[in-house]
């Protein structure tokens, strides 16, 4: 039985040419995590389609087409355990036309990995996926050179795309980078240590995986509590019981907290933190709890609570790295609803900026509308002021999404600047 | 290693309790479907955290097969009052009484699909703009694509192919007239997860979950139970065998597997050494590799 260990999310974005889900096929098999049945699905059908071994890439097809076009399109979740950790999978499409579904899919990653394909080293798509592995600022990159066997396992190969990584890694934010030699297919430094390389004296995937170090991803220094609903039960033994249900965004809070709401900005002191029949002295992120208040201010949904020593940005107006999700263009100054924490509201898209060539990193200049996978930096301004942290610092109370009204649909993703 | 960090366990149920409370947040009149199965258990008991010490703020909602296991039903009515909460029965004899549904003919005929009328009918006529479910992400190939917050269209039905993209923790659970949402706290929730959980909070469930005797017979790989609805095959005879069932469905199509397991320890055990998934023997979902995505996309749970 596994106690006390905690849960990876990670991220593999790339194309069937890659390798990608040949890999996830290979952690899946490897680690035990694949059933019997459905080996025998994917036995039966590798049958079928006249392969020779069972195609690994198999176990992660979902839909229909999906499995009818041999690639993948939306975001699909897979989970396996080890007697280190839980991990959860995001597989997203690669190729460009899904940069909205990689962003989906990287935006609750602890780690990502990025394939590079030893015989071509570091090309338009490795950039691609480290462009937006950067721009969500996921802090674990691991890049697997995939296909070792392809170049005879060989040394130099594997230290020129390196060195070719390094370089690129030079122009992005990214705050922790290993790299691996795998072979996917021949499950060389998957699960299993590779014989092949001798050379390399670092660990295994799975190794890496089970080990990074994720405690400190979360930011643990900024209190933030914003406040989902209030609990009344208004029944006997709860007349007066006035909590505050959340999920903590960031940081830590503890009973006897000099706190302030946000934005009336009343304070007061936290007199319990509960959940269910727990009771505790302190919590933190990523609890989700139950918060009364010393006294009887007006607090409802959206509202936030922090200590009143460190405050988040109150603002109506703020600059944001957009990415467009949706079919239809972004209009210029155009009305959508804005979500962000538990507020939503309505906002305009005030100004662009630039937009970002995500092949070459290049800004492009005098754009006025976002068309599908768009990615730049924009001014929003909101009719209501929103309390705000900088992504980079909190990825919690960083993030929005749009809204268009019209549809209902949620047509892009932005990152506070 | 930092102080301040959950265990796994913790990390999911605090997801689990933060997309509940978004769902009483954003909508006005959502419902938990409960089957009486394990997950709808776990989903219960975790809308009891959410919400402590208010009472559930919801309405469950049974979409009855009339095939049901007795011990289902007395165990829903048993959790009913001790919740206080108000139970909401669709029922599939009720559809093929009024004749919105036929039942199937042919050898595996089953009121499976029949659910997804009556499941649809219940959503419309009590005005239900969300269907809380415990549907998780590893028990299949589709589910594995579904969000937490699923949009349905006026139809009822799922067009996975284009979904909305769900970032970070921002859910839109905004619809239009005579839409709704499907929500499943529980998504990233594995079935061992949910063993361990189970054990962890020593949540009360149905007794077919663990090992006991009972008649059974041997049909399409697996032991499904005696019942009044089991119409026996040529070559096919009654045994009394010691089995528990991995799941809970309508009594016709859900097969059991020979187990002594009959604690919840023993069955943490047995789950963490199992070989075959857990809808492995259920005979709904061996129709077609497409089976669950078809059913789903016409509005299944």
């Amino acid at each position: 039985m596994v106690d006390n260990n905690q849960l990876l999310r990670f991220t593999t974005a790339g194309s069937v040419d890659d390798g990608k889900s040949t890999l996830i096929g290979r952690l899946l098999y490897d680690s035990k995590s694949i059933f019997e049945d459905q080996l025998a699905a994917v036995e039966s059908t590798s049958k079928k389609k006249g392969h020779d071994n069972i195609d690994l890439a198999m176990f992660t097809d979902g839909l229909k087409e999906e499995r009818e076009q041999g690639i993948t399109i939306d975001v699909a979740y897979r989970y396996f355990t080890t007697p280190k950790r839980k991990f959860i999978i995001a597989d997203t499409p690669g190729h460009i036309q899904y940069t909205r579904n990689m962003i989906t899919g990287a935006s609750t990653a602890n780690a990502a990995i990025i394939l590079v394909d030893a015989r071509h080293g570091v090309i338009e798509q490795t950039k691609r996926h480290s462009f937006i592995a950067s721009l969500l600022q996921i802090p674990h990159l691991i890049v697997c050179i995939n296909k070792m066997d392809l170049v005879n396992y060989d040394e130099s190969v594997y230290d020129n795309i390196v060195d070719q990584y390094e370089n690129l890694s030079s122009k992005l934010v990214i705050q922790d980078i290993t790299y691996i030699p795998i072979s996917a297919l021949h499950g060389d430094n998957v699960v299993n240590r590779s014989e092949n390389m001798e050379w390399y004296k670092g660990a295994a995937l799975l190794y890496t995986l089970e080990t990074l170090h994720i405690s400190n991803d979360l930011n643990k220094i900024d209190a933030r509590f914003p406040v989902q609903t209030v609990l009344r039960p208004q029944r006997e033994g709860f007349i007066d019981y006035r909590g505050y249900a959340g999920r903590i965004a960031s940081g830590v809070f503890r009973k006897g907290d000099s706190v302030v709401a946000l934005p009336s900005g009343f304070t007061s002191k936290i007199k319990s933190i509960n959940t269910y029949d727990q009771e505790f002295d302190e919590a933190y992120v990523p609890m989700s709890v139950s918060i009364t208040l010393e006294d009887d201010i007006d607090i409802s949904r959206g509202d936030m609570i922090v200590r009143t020593n460190n405050r988040p940005e109150t603002s109506q107006e703020f600059d944001v790295m957009l990415c467009w999700m949706s079919s239809k263009a972004s209009q210029p100054r155009a009305k959508y609803t804005v979500c962000h924490t538990e507020n939503s509201q309505k906002a305009m898209i005030k100004n662009v900026l630039y937009k970002v060539d995500i092949n070459t990193y290049d800004r492009i200049k005098d754009q006025e509308t976002f068309e599908m996978n768009d990615i730049g930096r924009v001014t929003i301004r909101t009719t209501k002021p929103l309390m705000i942290d900088s992504y980079g610092t909190n990825r919690t109370t960083g993030s929005i999404i749009l809204i268009d009204d019209n549809t209902n649909e949620t047509v892009a993703a932005g990152m506070i600047v | 290693m930092s102080k301040y960090y959950l265990n796994y366990l913790d990390e999911l149920e605090s997801e689990a309790i933060y997309i509940l409370r978004e769902v009483y947040a954003q909508f006005q009149n959502p419902v938990i479907l409960f089957s009486g199965g394990k997950d709808s258990i776990l989903v219960t008991h975790l809308a009891k955290k959410a919400f402590y010490p208010s009472k559930i703020p919801f309405p469950l909602m049974h979409v009855d097969t009339g095939h049901n296991f007795p011990e289902t039903i007395q165990f829903r009515d048993d959790l009913i009052k001790e919740l206080g909460a108000q139970l909401i029965v669709g029922s599939v004899q009720e559809s093929i009484d009024t004749g919105r549904v036929a039942e199937e003919k042919g050898k595996n005929a089953t009121r499976n699909a029949l659910q997804i009328t009556t499941l649809l009918d219940a959503i419309e006529s009590n005005k239900i703009d969300c269907a809380i479910g415990g549907g998780r992400r590893d028990e299949e190939k589709a589910r594995a694509k579904e969000r937490f917050f699923s949009h349905r269209d006026d139809f009822g039905q799922w067009d996975p192919k284009n979904q909305r993209p769900e970032l970070w923790n921002l859910l839109n659970g905004k619809h239009f007239e005579g839409e709704h949402f499907r929500a499943f706290p529980i998504s990233n929730w594995t079935e061992m997860d949910v063993w361990n959980y189970i054990k962890r909070e020593d949540i009360k469930i149905p007794s077919l979950y663990l090992a006991h005797q009972r008649e059974v017979v041997w049909r399409s790989d697996t032991w499904i139970p005696v019942s009044e609805h089991l119409k026996l095959e040529e070559n096919e005879k009654i045994e009394t065998k010691r089995i528990r069932f991995r799941t809970l469905g309508d009594i016709t199509i859900t097969g059991g597997i020979e187990s002594e397991a009959d604690t919840l320890e023993k069955i943490a055990v047995e789950v963490a050494a199992m070989r075959m998934t857990e809808r492995g023997n259920r005979s709904d979902d061996k129709r077609s590799e497409t089976a669950m995505e078809d059913r789903k996309k016409q509005g299944y749970f």
